[in-house]
């Protein structure tokens, strides 16, 4: 199973890994273990010609440690996940890179300050679908939607968002190798929900210059 | 306690006339009727959802191709058998709608509800019997508008069975206008069908126990479907008020969910999993409480730790309240709420790891016999540890980061529905088919059909938990959209085939059920040398069901190889002297 799990190229992406190698091993062990149980029940308490059942209406002690195990592993699990879904839903790092993605039937129009540094101006700069940001940088993405739900996927950052219209919820990233990465919508938004990507470009330094003046690009700093 | 209730069953059987052919098998009001007529509804409506799946598994495997036998659908629903993306987004709304609400939720719910509550707790019939009709034939009209909306323009609802809105709220943002409000209108109908079952299955439950049917001599069975009659009265009326939000907004220019206008896309979610998880238990509970009864029958001991079982039940329940949240962990939501949700999540983990343990003591030390029904009894505990194993990776907020929304979690909702409810399901048709019909089931194709379904269901949804892993998104219309899926496309036949042998595989039972009741081998009262009182009555049981006397209750449900007696079994109504029996 695990040679499927895509590459994670975020910062935050191997805390999430770890804990789902960790939820998959303890699964796969309990799984293996009542799995086994059974077939080996079966086996060995077969009918038999004459055979007796044992008459048993169950036993305290076992049900106390059964209930107990389980009780303490799931609690332990819950807070397992705790400072790092913080970490990544609530606890945004302070960043000067901050641009706007507005989710729309079907397409992801990316926002990017003009050479004022500031969104929401005339020199602002909007492109459908394409995503350019620095490696190694903390992005914040103001994320809004124009109609329906849709949710900002990115499997390689192992990040995900649901664009809610009516509202901007911050999301970040700090990516950590250059690449091309696709972005799909993750929530059925109509009938071309299906198809409705971008693409990612995590740029080395010097190329995501190049592309930011290119493009009329400037510092993505003032919105903080 | 027991003693004071049961004593006067409420009907008495001699008072009726025999009655015609409409008031006997139409607009029946006894209980066994109106469960047989939830079955033939459920297994119907099974069909057409079974149909759609694998229209909609088509599709994933072999996007944008014509689909075997299916060109005479006209435009612009299909195209010579190609199925179009609003299409495609309608089939999979209707094969979820049309599976929950209404085959599972009917066969589980209605059918054994009705058929089995008023025999197994030693009543005539249910306190409310024409209540008991009005909501079978409430249930009616609501499936007939549900599959009116395939014939309307614009076709039916296509914004999944969650339909949140802004989507399921805007016409143009889908296509579809009377299709969604006819899904709207269907759904609020089965509220009053299934709101009017539920309080006659409560009511029964608590009146109409036979003398000495004390709460903890109830079979299993009997504690699932209680308690899920409760969830169904709690939780219905909640996407009831929240269907009307939405179709006030569609119809009347409200806007509780138009964000421009004020109003809050997420109100509908809140609302939606406040009744959503509660559901999901209202389709587990009742085939949990039917595994439970075949176990010990088939294996010839009592139930492992009857209290545990019966307050675990009572635990999921009441969990079930507060876990809705979990459904929106990427929603918007307040990350804070999501710890609290994780926690909640995980501790209902700990009634169902209860439950399976004690299934397993159950079989230890037990004389197993292999019938179809104990094979899908059997299947029914596998199966539920890989959809409740697969829940705790979601219930992990960081984790369900990235399986959110991908067919990581398709293959755990199916495990918990297919592996769960359907094969509970099954379970209980062939254990009970002998007192609904008084025949057998044919056993050789009932183990065809089992193994079957065994194989080709694990074909189909285990291979989902690893598209899910590789990011697959739920709901998109073909993967060849997307670079980083093309890889697993081979999967996705894979599961297809699976799918259609799956769905193959179902005739058998179809000819076996037929088949079975005009050919099928006499049953007699009790087949299965169970303990429990339905097998006091004859097969089929009359109407009034018991032709004598109402039975009396000595012990509990499960007392098999009890050492009273020289058979391995002791029913609940025969007299052992000088020893009460009975569970601890």
């Amino acid at each position: 199973m695990m040679s499927w799990l895509p590459e994670n190229v975020s910062t935050y992406g191997a805390t999430i890994d770890r804990l789902f190698y960790f939820i998959y091993y303890l699964t796969g062990v309990t799984f293996f273990g009542v799995q086994i149980a059974l077939l080996l029940f079966l086996w060995m308490y077969r009918a038999r010609p004459g055979g007796k059942a044992v008459y048993t209406h169950g036993n305290t002690t076992l049900e106390i440690i059964w209930t107990a195990i389980p009780s303490v592993l799931l609690a332990g699990l819950a807070l397992a996940g705790r400072t790092t879904w913080l970490d990544i839903k609530a606890r945004q790092p302070a960043t000067d890179f901050v641009i706007r993605v507005t989710a729309k039937q079907f397409n992801w129009e990316v926002r990017y300050p003009g050479l004022d540094a500031k969104l929401d101006t005339d020199d602002d700069v909007v492109m459908d679908n394409d995503f350019h940001v620095p490696v190694h940088k903390p992005v914040r993405i103001q994320l809004r939607s124009r109609d329906v739900i849709h949710s900002l996927f990115v499997p390689n950052l192992r990040l995900k968002q649901d664009a809610v219209p009516g509202r901007e919820i911050p999301v970040w990233f700090e990516a950590t190798k250059p690449g091309k990465y696709e972005v799909p919508c993750a929530e059925l938004c109509g009938f071309g929900h299906s198809g409705m990507k971008g693409w990612l470009y995590v740029d080395s330094p010097a190329d995501y210059t190049t592309w930011a003046r290119e493009n009329k690009v400037g510092p993505a700093g003032a919105q903080g | 306690m027991s003693q004071a209730v049961g004593h006067a069953p409420a009907h008495d059987v001699h008072a009726h006339d025999e009655p015609g052919f409409i008031r006997k098998y139409v607009f029946s009001t006894d209980h066994k009727t109106i469960g047989k007529q939830f079955l033939a509804l459920g297994l119907g409506m099974l069909v057409v959802g079974g149909v759609l799946a694998l229209l909609v598994r088509w599709e994933l495997a072999w996007p944008e191709t014509a689909v075997p036998g299916f060109g005479w659908v006209p435009e612009p629903t299909m195209y010579e058998g190609i199925i179009p993306p609003e299409t495609y987004n309608a089939f999979f709304t209707m094969h979820a709608t049309i599976m929950i609400f209404f085959a599972i939720m009917p066969i589980l719910v209605g059918c054994f509800g009705n058929f089995l509550i008023p025999l197994m707790i030693g009543a005539r019939d249910m306190a409310f019997p024409l209540l008991n009709m009005l909501s079978f034939w409430t249930m009616v009209p609501s499936s007939i508008i549900m599959i009116s909306s395939f014939f309307v323009e614009g076709g039916p609802a296509a914004a999944g069975w969650t339909s949140y809105p802004p989507l399921s709220a805007v016409p143009a943002y889908t296509g579809v206008n009377a299709g969604q409000n006819l899904w709207i209108i269907s759904l609020m109908v089965m509220g009053m069908s299934s709101l009017m079952g539920s309080v006659n299955y409560i009511t029964t439950v608590i009146n109409m126990r036979a003398p000495g049917m004390s709460w903890f001599r109830l079979p299993l069975t009997i504690w699932a479907l209680w308690i899920t009659a409760i969830l169904l009265l709690l939780s219905l009326p909640v996407l009831t008020a929240a269907l009307g939000m939405l179709l006030f907004d569609r119809m009347f220019g409200t806007h509780f969910f138009a964000p421009a206008m004020g109003g809050e896309p997420l109100l509908w979610q809140h609302l939606f999993w406040f009744f959503g998880h509660p559901e999901v238990y209202i389709l587990i509970l009742p085939a949990m409480g039917i595994a439970s009864e075949i176990l010990p029958v088939f294996a010839r001991k009592p139930i492992f730790g009857y209290r545990a079982m019966a307050f675990s039940i009572c635990a999921i329940a009441f969990l079930s309240w507060i876990v809705w949240g979990h459904h929106m962990f990427q929603s918007g939501m307040n990350p804070a709420l999501g710890m609290s949700f994780t926690l909640t999540t995980m501790v209902i983990g700990v009634p169902s790891a209860i439950k399976t343990f004690n299934w397993l003591g159950t079989l230890w030390g037990g004389q197993i016999r292999f019938t179809t029904p104990m094979l899908f009894a059997l299947s029914f505990v596998s199966m539920f540890v890989i959809g409740g194993l697969s829940g705790i990776f979601m219930a992990s907020t960081p984790v369900d980061i990235f399986i959110h929304d991908t067919y990581f979690i398709v293959a755990h909702i199916h495990y918990v529905v297919f592996g769960g409810s359907a094969l509970g399901a099954f379970a209980g048709i062939y254990y009970w088919y002998p007192k609904m019909y008084g025949r057998m089931m044919h056993e050789t194709l009932g183990k065809i059909h089992f193994w079957g379904t065994f194989v080709f269901m694990n074909g189909v949804f285990f291979p989902m938990h690893i598209l899910g892993v590789g990011g697959h998104m739920r709901r998109i219309y073909t993967p060849m959209q997307y670079d980083f899926l093309q890889s697993m496309q081979p999967i996705n036949v894979l599961i297809t085939q699976s799918a259609l042998l799956l769905g193959l595989t179902q005739l058998v039972f179809v000819f076996n059920f037929f088949w079975s009741m005009f050919r099928g081998k006499e049953a007699g009262k009790n087949p299965w040398h169970a303990n429990t009182l339905e097998w006091e009555a004859p097969s089929p049981p009359p109407h009034g069901n018991f032709p004598g006397p109402i039975p009396t209750v000595y012990h509990g449900p499960y007392e098999y190889s009890s050492p009273l007696v020289t058979e391995d079994y002791l029913p609940q109504a025969r007299r052992v002297d000088g020893v009460a029996g009975g569970t601890h």
